[in-house]
């Protein structure tokens, strides 16, 4: 599993530091592996570091401190013409779409071709195959003011994939566009990934994005690396004060609640389970009774989410009987103290 | 029309087409290269480099500030050198394209601020070089404001070639202070006054029309 080649970015204690007044440090020794074939994310609040961190994987941005390297190469040390080539092996797409509104579809690809050497004959055939893979080959010669927002970032990552990349670093990549067409964009990354096994590299600040496609996620905090792991780890059992806000964020009701007192435990169910009166069979079968202080449930990407707050009987006894109950159903999160924003 | 044929009128026409073509060509050569390097070495553009931006932009706003009138009169020895007279309508394309050169890199130079950091980004991260960026993202994009721009500096140019008939320069500004105003001719002066505001709309239009045809 750790074999080398696997790893497609290596960060080692990456830092940047903007210098003027105010000095920001915008990264403070980031260290993170990430292998390839993976969905990683990188989740923060806005302001954390992690544009500024994404920009550090094709050097847009130049490291304080620390070193990247991609593929085993130090990015710091490649010169000119290397760095242009190792910026052609990573696609990247953005909030804004970036694609040049006075060129038609098929140019806006085409022009990614020319920069990467590839000759004229070849370029139409390419593109075909591009708009193919994102769905829009009968838009070949619209202009980008004549598409949506999905469409425009569809074209975006037809642009990416062209010239065959490792990777695709997607910087807010999905935050333009409003909930259907995310989850669009999301399974369109995902296609790409598992069917031309391209690494992709999400940069958000919304977890259901991370939830709904990522398998690992760092969570960045303050330019700190806050938390790293699999994503259903962080999700089921958040470690940092980052990594909770972003868990239960504020506008769903989970952000705040009050337990009384009592014992309270989080509980996280896939889509499956999320079907089941799970809280009315612990009442019927066992008469144990919970209240529910918080609750949630979304659907990302077609599976359902849920999270819920419950508050346990204060009675020792049946407190332990539901946790094993909870335990027992694989819904069991963690128990939360009761917790303020 | 006292004296002074249609013909005459004509060839003001087209002594004053020539000289505000030429120069407007002519300032261009030199005034979009020059608004290019103003853009990009400018800070947090794609080449910044503080020294070069700086020396440019002080020059330019010199010669900007100068009023048109002094920069013909200052500049007729520079004219003598290049066409070897100081009269008439090839000498006049000397002063009128110098004068033109800071106007045309400041427009240059908006334009292609219009254009975002976001293409400039996304250049950059598909490996092209700074020369590709400018000529394959930058300038492309600014394409219908630049058109914009020349439209009005074409206006602005004509506008300094009849202040320079006033001093010797040809074409309908000269006829009309000369033969119009200072002989007290009207008709003379209402004429060309009108046909340089048809020149001055019909430019203006067509620049319109030609930047938003080009503008998607």
């Amino acid at each position: 599993m750790a074999d080398k080649a696997d790893i497609i970015y290596k960060l080692d204690h990456v830092t940047k530091v903007y210098e003027g007044t105010p000095r920001v440090v915008a990264l403070d020794d980031i260290s993170i592996t990430i292998n390839r074939g993976d969905i990683y994310g990188i989740i923060g609040m806005s302001g954390a570091g992690k544009s500024t961190l994404v920009r550090t994987l094709n050097r847009l941005e130049e490291v304080t401190d620390g070193t990247v390297f991609f593929e085993g190469k130090n990015l710091k040390e490649l010169r000119g013409a290397e760095l242009r080539k190792a910026r052609q092996s990573a696609g990247m797409i953005f909030q804004g779409f970036n694609l040049l509104n006075q060129k038609t579809v098929e140019k806006n690809i085409e022009v990614a071709l020319k920069i990467a050497g590839v000759p004229k004959g070849k370029r139409a055939e390419i593109i075909g195959r591009m708009l193919k893979i994102v769905g829009l080959e009968e838009k070949r010669n619209a202009y980008p003011s004549q598409l949506s927002g999905g469409q425009k970032q569809r074209v975006a990552i037809a642009r990416a994939l062209a010239t065959d990349p490792k990777v695709i670093l997607c910087d807010e990549a999905t935050s333009a566009l409003d909930p259907g067409i995310t989850s669009e964009i999301l399974e369109l990354l995902k296609k790409i990934n598992k069917e031309l096994n391209v690494t992709i590299i999400m940069i958000t600040h919304e977890m259901s994005v991370v939830e709904a496609i990522c398998d690992r996620v760092a969570v960045i905090d303050g330019g700190k690396l806050a938390e790293e792991g699999a994503v259903r780890d962080i999700f089921v059992n958040p470690k940092s004060d980052a990594a909770r806000r972003l868990v239960y964020p504020e506008h769903t009701g989970l952000g705040l609640f009050d337990g009384q007192g009592r014992k309270c435990v989080r509980l996280v169910f896939n889509g499956v389970e999320a079907k089941e009166p799970i809280i009315a069979k612990l009442a019927s079968s066992k008469g144990i009774e919970v209240s529910i202080l918080s609750a949630n449930t979304k659907s990302v990407g077609g599976i359902g989410f849920g999270q819920m707050i419950i508050a346990l009987p204060e009675d020792e006894e049946k407190g332990h009987i539901a946790t094993e109950y909870f335990k027992e159903l694989g819904v069991f999160g963690e128990e939360v103290e009761a917790w303020q924003d | 029309m006292a004296g002074l044929g249609w013909d005459f009128i004509w060839k003001g026409f087209l002594q004053t087409m020539e000289m505000v073509i030429i120069s407007t060509v002519f300032a261009y050569l030199i005034g979009l290269p020059l608004g290019v390097i103003l853009s990009v070495t400018k800070k947090g553009n794609l080449c910044e480099n503080r020294l070069v931006y700086n020396i440019l932009a002080v020059i330019v706003n010199i010669s900007r500030s100068i009023p048109f009138l002094i920069f013909l009169v200052v500049l007729i020895p520079f004219t003598r050198l290049i066409v070897g007279t100081s009269i008439g309508t090839e000498a006049t394309i000397v002063p009128l394209t110098m004068g033109a050169i800071p106007i045309v890199a400041r427009m240059v130079e908006a334009s292609l601020e219009e254009v975002g950091h976001g293409i400039v980004e996304a250049a950059l991260a598909m490996g092209a070089d700074k020369w590709q960026v400018i000529t394959q993202f930058i300038l492309p994009e600014a394409v219908p404001s630049l058109i914009q721009g020349a439209a009005i500096n074409f206006v602005t140019i004509l506008g300094y070639s009849a202040m320079a008939g006033f001093i010797g320069g040809g074409g309908l500004g000269n006829i009309a202070y000369q033969h119009g105003y200072i002989r007290y001719k009207t008709d003379v002066l209402f004429i060309t006054v009108a046909i340089l505001v048809v020149i001055v709309w019909v430019g203006q239009e067509l620049g319109l029309k030609i930047a938003k045809k080009s503008r998607h």
